[in-house]
């Protein structure tokens, strides 16, 4: 019987000829990734609960401080120092503010066919170039390091057939909002989203990550696209070469099927308090905002940057909005620069930040207050997550973030 | 008898021939600055005092600074507060992300040699590098000043500080405030104005200046004065007029104290955890381990203090497993650094380059530091937890320093790092 | 002559407004919220030690640093009856008057009292420890106009014509 991309990850991982969906098999971890998050907790189980601990193969291990930085208080400083010094004697790869964990994990260490744990509900982001990540626990994570193993239940893939081609100012983060506006937030629980068809051919790599990214969002375990041609090429730009390139079997088998047609998309926005409750942006047009964040792991590419510098350029942030850009990564950041991104939205008015998780996990940089309104490209709405309980966030495209930006209240990009 | 700088601003000031240190008189104040911390404060204290409206609105600048971005829930409120009062008011002067207070005063041209501007926030002393009479207050004070215009102060003594000659390479106006903090002690010009002069003054540029008035406070000086030039007048956009080419201390003004430095024998030096009168040559401390630099405040984030750091750093990398952060002091001054390329050198050094405001400085967030942790940088204090816990230890140098120092790993003097 | 004796709380030189109420806690809403980190960083312990009435004694320079004026009134709001210090940082002094926070210049005090001990404060006159009498100046005339006043806003009210 054939199997599915993920399927074929995980019996490469478990070294066995087949797998298929519901078995429970010990996989050899190809990475695992820790951020600041948790990893202060790895470490102490680390230090406390075992007995002779040892590191399976540091080399796989990567830790990355992103999501408090510059640290905010006594309390995160001493967290990033616990990783930092650990790191620093087990020979841990350690990256500290240069960007959101999933982007420098997909531009240094993803390869397609790779069997990736993070410790970080969006490690599903790595599926763009056709590896297996998938968010964990600090004990499975622990257990990982220590091990070099793990266990996993070989999930259900669900296909989603995409057709056609997005429409001119429509972008993969509506499209990837439709998608969980349509199935839900628990659409596709434990399940892996499988992108394929026409319509992913017309995709380039970071546009698939926002699509894999947010996968997590409707309740998959991971996503994942086939590592085709512009997948290898964005691996080979960066002297990487893949573990395995896999494809679907033709008799692979589904859970179920979806198509969604590229053409049909609209800019969409998500209402406050989920990521599934999804309308077109017409329907929240007017919304007077405090906040505009553009960035996060989710849409914070130089991708998302051109489209949000070309929206403002020549044009002000409105006075009672403070307008957050925030580079994935360091990359990201000097290729805005080198492109003059950064030069534009700092003439916007813009708070341009270094590279971090910021307001898309509400920590130490753009913090709402009391009744604020935010609207954002980060990956979640729930409730206070971006600050003050009594906040709310709204999630769209860039474009639709810029726009609202500059006219202070929600509107699409041909609104302005 | 002739008059010191100050002598000379305040009785220009108050319409008097002259003023003598000790004499209370009541200035009509030319410009204040609300910082984003206080004004919840001083707002409450202002309707509380109940004025009908702000004296002058136009010479009213509200500048959000040490809360941009907000690193707490609450921090939006005191934007909201401040909108809402520049509102009532018509105050039109409003920077909510354009950098630190100081910087924007003299760079937007808030302030002009002469004049008298208040501030809550203590490095208002700052604006004494154009030649102004500036200095911070607490926000009773402040809201006072709304209502009513004038403020009384108390003429101080003026101790004179000639510097002669020309600074060894590599040593920044910051090496000679240090030391000059390190000879006075941290209360030493208390009460006190400081009157720099000298050839060696001359020739800074208005950024050195603004150095060396801001650091004024951490000798406890009420204020600091430097003789306005064509530096000044081209920087702040205007022609000197004869009041304003007058503020030179007259050769028989009467000083406290003056003191008289050679410029060839400064040195680079650090202000030691933790008071900024400990001073020590970087030559001593050298080999010393670091855990992070920040490079930035009001007192050296200036085009060039980044220009320093960067030609330091370009082609070199941050160490491993140190921080470098770098917070440019406005908006200003952070697209200059763009389009000169100084951003990206920088960044590819591998800084943490973040949005112009008071950042680590005031020690609410930018890279706040743990027990046992020390950190080299560029601002204005080095006291007990001000940036994280009191087991941090806080070494203030001069950007070229500081920016050796983070490729190091380690204090070492600037042309060492290699 | 104005008369009182408090418990002593002993500080060093140069005890500036990062310690009396550290940055961290200056956007708290109310000075109430704020008072118990005051000292923090230098005596995590102390804000909760001082009772009402109680003295500091300290040595040169006290109030160094930040305009800050939360650093008078949490002492103030911690019960602080007046600071007595070698000598004051200006901003502080300024905003301790208007605040109605009494602060007494005495240099030689400092070396001889101990944590702990009494002292009795005689306005304008001296400070009485162990019946040693540390002489004290008074305060310049238009300080005493605000403290008669009872501080800065209520000047400011009385002269726009309003209750106090």
């Amino acid at each position: 019987m054939g199997m599915t991309i993920a399927e074929k990850i995980i019996a490469l991982a478990a070294g066995v000829p087949a797998v298929k969906a519901g078995d429970i098999h010990t996989v050899t971890l190809d990475r695992m990734m820790s951020n600041d998050g948790t990893t202060h907790l790895t470490v102490d189980m680390y230090r406390n609960k075992l007995n002779h601990p040892r590191i399976a193969d540091p080399q796989k291990m990567v830790f990355i401080v992103d999501h408090n930085v510059p640290s905010d208080s006594p309390k995160t400083a001493a967290s990033q120092k616990k990783m930092r010094d650990f790191a620093r004697e087990n020979g841990i790869d350690f990256w500290e503010g240069k960007g959101v964990c999933h982007q420098i994990m997909m531009e240094n260490y993803v390869c397609p066919g790779e069997l990736i744990f993070g410790a970080d509900s969006h490690t599903c982001t790595y599926g763009a170039l056709g590896a297996f990540g998938t968010g964990v626990g600090c004990t499975d994570l622990l257990y990982g390091m220590v091990t070099g193993t793990s266990w996993v239940l070989v999930p259900e893939t669900v296909k989603f057939n995409l057709t056609g081609k997005l429409p001119e100012g429509v972008y993969p983060r509506d499209l990837m909002l439709s998608i969980i506006g349509q199935i839900g937030a628990n659409g596709v629980n434990y399940q892996v989203m499988e992108f394929t068809g026409d319509g992913a051919k017309t995709l380039s790599v970071n546009d698939r990550m926002v699509l894999c990214n947010l996968a997590v969002e409707a309740g998959a375990k991971t996503a994942i696209f086939e590592a085709d041609e512009i997948a290898l090429e964005y691996l080979a730009a960066r002297g990487r070469k893949p573990k395995a390139v896999f494809k679907s079997d033709e008799d692979a088998v589904y859970q179920r099927e979806y198509t969604f047609d590229l053409s049909r998309i609209q800019p969409v926005a998500a209402r406050p308090d989920f990521v599934d409750d999804v309308v077109p942006v017409k329907e929240v047009c007017g919304v007077r905002i405090d906040e505009a964040f553009l960035g996060s792991c989710s849409n914070g590419r130089i991708d998302d940057l051109r489209v949000g510098a070309a929206i403002v350029k020549g044009k002000k942030v409105a006075d009672h909005v403070r307008f957050l850009v925030v580079p994935a990564s360091q990359e990201v950041y000097l290729q805005a620069l080198d492109e003059g991104l950064i030069s534009i939205f700092m003439e916007s008015g813009a708070i341009v930040m270094n590279p971090n998780c910021s307001v898309c996990w509400g920590s130490c940089q753009g913090v709402i207050g009391e009744n604020e309104v935010l609207i954002s490209t980060g990956t979640r709405n729930f409730k206070g997550r971006a600050g003050h309980p009594s906040s709310r966030v709204y999630l769209g495209s860039a474009a639709t973030v810029a726009a609202s930006a500059v006219k202070g209240e929600i509107c699409t990009a041909e609104m302005l | 008898m002739g008059q010191t700088i100050i002598e000379k601003i305040i009785s220009h000031n108050i319409g008097a021939e002259s003023v003598k240190p000790g004499d209370i008189v009541t200035v009509q104040v030319d410009r204040v600055m609300l910082d984003d911390i206080m004004i919840p404060f001083i707002v409450a204290k202002f309707e509380e005092m109940g004025f009908p409206q702000v004296w002058d609105a136009d010479k009213v600048v509200l500048i959000y600074d040490h809360l941009v971005p907000a690193s707490q829930q609450d921090d939006t409120r005191h934007y909201k507060i401040g909108d809402a009062f520049a509102e009532k008011y018509g105050i039109q002067n409003l920077h909510r992300s354009d950098g630190i207070c100081h910087q924007l005063m003299t760079e937007a041209g808030y302030v002009k040699p002469g004049d008298a501007v208040f501030g809550t926030d203590s490095h208002t002393t700052t604006y004494g590098c154009v030649g102004a009479f500036s200095t911070g207050i607490g926000y009773t004070e402040m809201a006072a000043i709304l209502g009513t215009g004038t403020l009384w102060v108390k003429v101080p003594e003026t101790i004179r500080v000639q510097i002669d000659g020309k600074l060894p390479e590599g040593v920044m106006s910051k090496d000679v405030i240090l030391r000059l903090i390190g000879d006075l002690g941290a209360d030493g010009a208390t009460y006190r104005c400081l009157e720099f002069t000298g050839s060696a003054v001359e020739q800074m540029t208005v950024s050195s200046r603004m150095t060396m008035a801001n650091m004024a406070i951490e000798a406890g000086a009420k204020c600091a004065v430097f003789t306005p030039d064509e530096k000044t007048a081209e920087y702040c956009g205007i022609q000197l007029d004869d009041f304003q080419k007058s503020l030179t201390g007259d050769s028989d003004a009467v000083y406290a104290q003056t003191l008289i430095y050679q410029a060839e024998d400064f040195e680079p030096v650090m202000a030691c955890p933790s008071q900024v009168d400990k001073i020590r040559s970087v030559k001593e401390l050298e080999g010393t381990i670091i855990d992070q630099v920040f490079i930035g405040s009001c007192t050296n984030g200036r085009l060039e203090d980044l220009k320093v750091a960067a030609d330091v750093l370009k082609g070199k990398k941050v160490a491993d497993f140190v921080k470098l952060i770098v917070t440019p002091a406005s908006r200003k001054v952070y697209e200059e650094a763009a389009a000169q390329g100084i951003l990206k050198t920088l960044a590819e050094a591998g800084a943490i380059i973040t949005h112009p405001g008071c950042g680590l400085c005031c020690g609410r967030t930018g890279g706040i530091l743990s027990d046992g942790e020390r950190v080299v940088a560029t601002n204005n204090r080095n006291f007990l937890g001000r940036m994280g816990t009191s087991k941090v230890e806080i070494y203030l140098a001069s950007p070229a320093t500081a920016a050796a120092c983070a490729a190091a790993g380690r204090i070492v003097s600037a042309g060492q790092e290699a | 002559m104005e008369q009182f004796t408090g418990k002593v709380w002993v500080l060093g030189d140069d005890i500036d407004t990062d310690i009396i109420i550290p940055t961290e806690y200056l956007a708290l809403k109310t000075i109430e919220d704020m008072k118990q980190y005051g000292f923090s960083p230098l005596r995590p312990e102390l804000a909760a030690q001082i009772q009402p009435g109680d003295i500091i004694v300290a040595g040169k320079n006290f109030g160094c640093g930040s305009s800050r004026e939360q650093a008078p009134e949490v002492i103030k709001a911690l019960g602080i009856r007046c600071i007595i210090a070698g000598s004051f940082a200006r901003i502080f002094f300024r905003n301790s008057i208007n605040n109605g926070l009494l602060l007494i210049e005495q240099n030689d005090l400092h070396d001889y009292v101990q944590e702990g001990d009494t002292v009795t404060v005689t306005v304008n006159q001296d400070v009485d420890h162990n019946g040693q009498k540390f002489p004290i100046a008074s305060l310049p005339e238009n300080l005493v106009e605000i403290i008669n006043a009872g501080g800065l806003v209520k000047a400011m009210r009385r002269r726009n014509g309003l209750a106090e």
